[in-house]
């Protein structure tokens, strides 16, 4: 309790900090929910894609030591759209190979489920053995610093320290912090824009209302469909070029436990909801840092999951609602 | 809904953990037949000899049962050098750390009559949840890696450690940290806790707190660390964990001792920290550093491959059991009674074992990260 009122700001600056980028990865959840009712739970898969690409990209332009952000700021745009890029095409696959062929065919809403969970092992899996996959091509020298040592944790080769940039209550706000939130702010405020001001994003709307009378009025649904994993990718990849510069290290298994968080964040903010994902993303990340502070770090999740429960009692739509295709989105 | 994930996940779990136990199977079975092409023109008295291997392999924790394997392996094939006509062969049953899925294994491991002993389980979680059927079936146990306190207290006359428990370790990072102010965190696993909770009644800590395996966020954690006033963190846990904790609090700017055991000695600690953050920090081991010919030796029964945490004792491990079918003891009680009574020097140090089946005489060493690297060479003893 003493350590709670003592820093009230360091733990609701670092909650936010984390929680923007729950929210980014929501989005995917969100998105994919709003235009086909389903949870895409490989989506936490298309995450971790991202924070290895990130990595990736600092090892292939051979960035070792340690540096500060203006140092690494060239390296960490071309580490986000390449992180971004994966992402997103590791979405685009997803949607091509586990989605696609059950839309098709008009599956259960709870085979696309299973398939998802069943593609969520398959690429965190395929991750944790690329140095098997590399081997088939006689590749894992040449590629070793890429591929080496699979399952363990991979880390950027450069660390990138924090400079304090100014002072709320007893916190010093640090470069990566501030990034982080505008980054994802921005992320948001963009995607928003193109859902609600675009064709494309007329399109995803109206998908979201009615897929039928869209497909009526011309409105091509598997490009809608493809085009709305796209955009929750890029947003994960986003997330895990930000995550990456405070984290600094990723595994195989890295997108199991942050994934669970993305989706509890959708879910609290409505799922569906664009807005809804940002604002329950913020408020989760808070959330189990204030749990964390008043109860022990081990309560952290309870205290989220029931502030979850709570919030689903009295609004079982979310905070905010369901809504992709309304006007809200 | 994420009710309906979690559940979802555990069958998916059993299902690839199915998967990967039929891809191990099938591994062991080519290594057999192998051995058995060779053994056929020898002589007709060798019986065919498995030693079991269980522990995580795949999974979160898989590198370290893959440095344990590793170490079996390395000894396996010194041994094989020799005995051409008489191969042994590993058998693994990989349980990624999981007690649940070690539980069903068990039953696998003690109906498989080729199976003259077992190193491992490889975590405590798992040792306690199967030592009842190995020490029913009568299986000698060897684990180069469980800790915890209570393994030992069970009665279970079939198992073995290589190295000193969790009480002699905490008790010695204690006695490290004596006039500092300490700040304890653990992980909440049987091992982490245990650990720390050793430290714990060794000494005041000004504050604790628990986080979870897998965490990679620590920033509550941080503050509260830093608001604590403490100039010493002691984790107990392992490296994917520590490395990221050690890793947030430099950046907070907090500049105190970070000591963790044996959990996070390994290589891998610094890479996750950074060199930077990493500094300084000590971590202790109940085992002496290897000998300068080990990482050559293991290299070349494993290519590509390093020696990391345990690979040392599941060495050792595996070298008493091949003297206990050396000196023809291949039956499991008289293989059981081989292993209580053994008594010789192994890479990680002298092995001779108590009646409750925990090695005797384990000195604890504090190993220190300097110039940017694990030194593992140079550990001062904790005395």
């Amino acid at each position: 309790m003493h350590t709670f009122t003592h820093q009230f700001f360091e733990l609701t600056i670092t909650g936010l900090v984390l929680g923007s980028i729950y929210a980014l990865v929501a989005l995917g959840y969100t998105m994919v929910y709003g235009v086909l009712q389903l949870i895409n739970f490989a989506h936490s898969e298309v995450f971790m894609y991202g924070t290895f690409a990130t990595a990736w990209v600092f090892v292939f332009f051979d960035q070792t030591g340690v540096n500060s952000i203006g140092g690494e700021i060239g390296f960490l745009l071309i580490a986000l759209v390449v992180a971004m890029l994966v992402s997103g095409g590791v979405a685009l696959l997803l949607e091509r190979v586990a989605y696609r062929p059950l839309i098709k065919k008009n599956a259960p809403k709870l085979i696309a489920l299973i398939s998802a969970i069943g593609a969520s092992f398959v690429l965190s899996e395929a991750m944790g053995l690329r140095d098997r996959i590399a081997a088939w091509f006689g590749l894992e020298d040449n590629l070793g610093n890429y591929v080496g040592n699979a399952r363990n944790n991979y880390t950027m080769p450069v660390q990138i320290n924090p400079k304090g940039l100014f002072t709320i209550g007893d916190y010093t706000v640090t470069d990566i912090d501030v990034i982080t939130i505008v980054a994802a702010l921005g992320m948001m405020f963009a995607l928003q824009v193109f859902v609600s001001r675009t064709r494309f994003g007329r399109g995803i709307r109206a998908v979201a209302q009615d897929p039928e009378s869209a497909a009526l009025m011309g409105v091509n649904s598997t490009r809608v469909i493809q085009l709305t994993f796209f955009l929750g990718g890029l947003m994960a990849g986003a997330a895990a070029t930000l995550y990456m510069l405070r984290i600094g290290s990723t595994r195989n298994d890295a997108g199991f436990i942050f994934g669970v968080k993305a989706f509890t964040a959708a879910v609290m903010g409505g799922i569906g909801n664009l807005r809804g994902a940002l604002l329950g993303g913020l408020i989760l990340g808070v959330a189990e840092n204030w749990g964390s502070a008043f109860l022990g770090s081990q309560w952290k999740d309870v205290v989220a999951f029931v502030l979850l429960v709570v919030i689903l009692l009295i609004r079982p739509q979310g905070l905010l609602g369901e809504s992709l295709g309304k006007a809200r989105a | 809904m994420t009710g309906t994930k979690k559940t979802a996940r555990v069958f998916a779990l059993a299902g690839v953990a199915a998967l990967a136990l039929s891809a191990c199977g099938t591994t062991g079975g080519n290594n057999s037949a192998n051995a058995g092409s060779g053994n056929s023109s020898g002589s007709g008295s060798c019986g065919h000899y498995e030693i079991a291997y269980m522990g995580a392999l795949t999974g979160p924790n898989g590198a370290l049962g893959q440095n344990m394997l590793g170490g079996i392996n390395t000894a396996l094939s010194e041994y094989n050098a020799k005995h051409a006509d008489c191969k042994v062969t590993v058998k693994t049953f990989d349980s990624q750390g999981d007690p649940d899925q070690a539980s069903k294994l068990a039953l696998n491991v003690v109906n498989d009559t080729k199976v003259v002993g077992l190193i491992g389980p490889g975590f405590s979680g798992e040792s306690k949840a199967t030592g009842k059927t190995f020490f029913s079936a009568g299986l000698p146990s060897i684990s180069p890696s469980a800790t915890e306190v209570d393994l030992t207290e069970q009665g279970w006359t079939t198992w073995h450690r290589v190295i000193g428990n969790d009480s002699a370790q905490g008790a010695a990072d204690a006695k490290y940290l004596t006039g500092k102010k300490v700040f304890v965190v653990d992980d909440a696993s049987v091992y982490g806790k245990g650990l720390a909770d050793v430290v714990r009644k060794g000494l005041k800590p000004v504050g604790n707190d628990e986080v979870q395996t897998g965490q990679t966020d620590f920033s509550a954690t941080v503050t509260k660390i830093k608001g604590s006033g403490a100039d010493a963190v002691f984790y107990g846990g392992y490296y994917a964990e520590s490395g990221l904790l050690v890793k947030q609090l430099r950046q907070a700017g907090w500049k105190g001792l970070f000591m963790s055991g044996d959990g996070s000695e390994d290589p891998a600690f610094v890479k996750v920290a950074g060199s930077q953050a990493a500094e300084g920090a000590v971590l202790s081991a109940p085992a002496a550093p290897a000998p300068a010919d080990f990482g050559t030796k293991y290299a070349s029964a494993n290519p590509g491959k390093t020696a990391g945490l345990y690979s040392t004792q599941s060495y050792d491990a595996a070298n008493i059991f091949l003297a206990g079918i050396d000196a023809g003891d291949t039956s499991l009680s008289k293989m059981n009674d081989f292993v209580t009574n053994y008594s010789g020097t192994g890479v990680s140090g002298p092995i001779k074992f108590d009646s409750k089946g925990d090695i005797q005489t384990s000195t604890i060493y504090a190993y220190s990260v300097k110039n940017g690297q694990l030194d593992t060479a140079n550990p001062a003893p904790i005395k």
